[in-house]
């Protein structure tokens, strides 16, 4: 088939929502938009998983922390399934790592952005997480089969990531006076970089438009952002805690909240690499990586000398078998 | 008293679990591959989860004995100071590199299933009852770590060369595993005999050099001075700083609910 005919079928399995399966013919592009997403994605779980492990060793209860330490391995189980769904698309996980190591390959920014206080485990969970599921569930239906599939199993552990960090905000909105006030300063900070989790606005954002066209995103920033500020606009008054936002408000007319000015110098500068710890996110994955060099080689060395000496065991047998003939 | 005994001896069992799953736990985020992280991610979590039975069982014992004293399983890990610990020494040391990390498993873990391996047929059912579900975790790590420690040991010259500094490292650590204190024996073993404690040695001893000596590491002289102490509160440095960090925020924050 010529590559007229091949895209054209591809065009009508997108219009009739046949998902697309790695063997299948695919545009060039779609596939270099896909593996740009899926490893950022990728690598989000992983870098993601640093904010939430610096408080492992300082959870409050035994409880806590096993719930805790369950989670962060959560997403370097997703890190996994998305690494694998993006090496069908033929890049392998080294190729990915290096891009990521490199700073060539970005990650969620969110996760540029310090914890500092047990509260921030609670707000990542509700507001971070809460954020990703709402960019996370239309990706269940995305075109391309594997992503798909994955995003399938990642939604079902994330709302229960969702779920317990809302139930470590609510235990400290009803705790003592300092607990009240780490809620609240945690919802502080981490408010308006989840708000930008969603990306820029539509109208600048360069790969929307063919993304959607594609179905690989089904719903843009803007109306993703504003379904999850919805949201929150009512989970946080039944904590009893704030917004920082003097601006939002319920919007009769349009049946939404409008919400204030998002500031997007911030934003794209903690794109740029300039967040509070862009460098330690870098540094720690850069250490682990560099630090496991020599345990990944001695496995790889271990592995040779074993597949020799099962070789050299089956070479005796079969010399002997032939003796015996 | 026997009560005081069987708590001591649940004491012993629980901290070892929580200081070597609190160690492991720093792991999570900074494992040489991502597979690898999540299998040590879960080495800590069977460890914790092991020190919780074992904490609950403990406060019920506590409140038992002292009526009002109001103990949890949160209480006795985060309100104790360092003496009051009786982990094995082995678990509060650090992490060192991944290798050492893998030998603290290996060495843990083998005591750990001749310990649970015992204790399942204790005449203390809650005893009885965590020894049952921990062993079948504590195979687990001894496998894993096992394999690792072939891996390691035979895999390139960099590799054994760490793993020999690591063995000599923790080697002495290992002496107090099967030198029991007084609170180990009233009433947890049943027909314990004069030669419990050295057959577990024995058992112990003859698996871990088995694997030592096809990972192709040599075992450290005899004369190595040998620590001890941990089973009744006698630690090494570290495990206050480790417990200034792990107990922070009870610290900081007396009497909350998380």
């Amino acid at each position: 088939m010529d590559t007229e005919a091949l895209q054209k079928e591809f065009d009508e399995k997108i219009e009739k929502d046949i998902k697309i399966e790695p063997k299948d013919w695919m545009p060039a592009e779609y596939r270099k938009t896909l593996i740009r997403q899926i490893s950022q994605h990728a690598h989000s779980e992983i870098v993601g998983m640093l904010p939430e492990a610096n408080w492992i060793t300082r959870a409050p209860t035994l409880n806590r922390k096993l719930i805790l330490i369950a989670k962060v391995q959560d997403e370097a189980g997703h890190g996994l399934y998305l690494y694998c769904a993006a090496e069908t698309l033929n890049i392998t996980r080294e190729e990915m790592q290096e891009q990521l190591l490199s700073g060539k390959a970005k990650y969620s920014s969110i996760f540029n952005y310090p914890t500092l206080t047990w509260a921030d485990m609670g707000a990542i969970g509700w507001l971070v997480d809460g954020a990703a599921i709402i960019n996370q569930i239309p990706l269940c239906r995305t075109s391309f089969a594997p992503y798909s599939r994955g995003m399938i199993r990642i939604c079902k552990e994330e709302s229960f990531h969702q779920r317990q960090g809302y139930q470590i905000l609510l235990t400290l909105a009803q705790g003592s006076k300092e607990q009240k006030a780490m809620a609240q300063d945690a919802i502080n900070r981490w408010w308006w970089p989840s708000v930008m989790m969603f990306g820029p606005r539509d109208a600048d954002s360069p790969h929307t438009k063919q993304s959607m066209a594609w179905k690989i995103k089904r719903f843009s920033n803007d109306e993703l952002r504003q379904k999850f500020i919805d949201m929150c606009a009512q989970q946080v008054e039944v904590l009893g805690l704030k917004i920082p936002d003097p601006d939002l408000k319920w919007n009769e007319e349009r049946k939404h909240y409008d919400f204030g000015e998002i500031d997007w110098d911030e934003f794209w500068s903690v794109v740029k690499g300039y967040g509070p710890c862009n460098e330690e996110r870098m540094s720690a994955r850069i250490a682990a990586h560099e630090n496991g060099k020599w345990v990944r080689d001695a496995a790889m060395a271990y592995a040779a000398k074993q597949d020799a000496k099962s070789k050299s065991s089956t070479d005796k047998t079969s010399t002997k078998i032939s003796k015996n003939e | 008293m026997e009560d005081k005994n069987i708590y001591e001896y649940t004491l012993m069992l629980a901290d070892s679990s929580l200081i070597m799953g609190q160690r492991l736990s720093e792991w999570t985020g900074h494992g040489p591959i991502l597979e690898l992280d999540i299998a040590i991610t879960n080495i800590a979590l069977d460890e914790i989860g092991q020190a919780r039975l074992l904490y609950q069982f403990a406060a019920e014992l506590k409140n038992k004995q002292e009526p009002g004293s109001k103990a949890t399983e949160d209480t006795i890990a985060f309100l104790r100071d360092a003496w009051d610990f009786k982990n094995l020494q082995i678990s509060e040391l650090p992490n060192g590199d991944w290798g050492q990390s893998v030998l603290k498993i290996f060495f843990l873990a083998h005591w750990q299933r001749q310990m649970y391996g015992k204790l399942i047929y204790s005449p203390i059912k809650n005893l009885s009852d965590v020894a049952e579900k921990a062993l079948k975790e504590v195979t687990y790590h001894v496998r894993w770590s096992s394999d690792w420690v072939r891996r390691l040991g035979d895999g390139t010259e960099e590799s054994r060369g760490r793993m020999q500094k690591a063995l000599e490292y923790l080697w002495p650590y290992t002496q107090e595993f099967f030198e029991p204190e007084g609170y180990e024996w009233d009433g947890i073993f049943e027909n314990a005999g004069e030669d419990f404690f050295e057959n577990m040695k024995a058992g112990w001893n003859k698996e871990v050099s088995l694997v030592l000596t096809e990972a192709s590491l040599t075992l450290p002289e005899s004369h190595t001075y040998m620590r001890k102490g941990g089973k009744k509160g006698l630690h090494t440095e570290h495990l206050g700083h480790l417990l200034a960090e792990m107990q922070f925020l009870q610290r900081a924050y007396p009497g909350c609910e998380w």
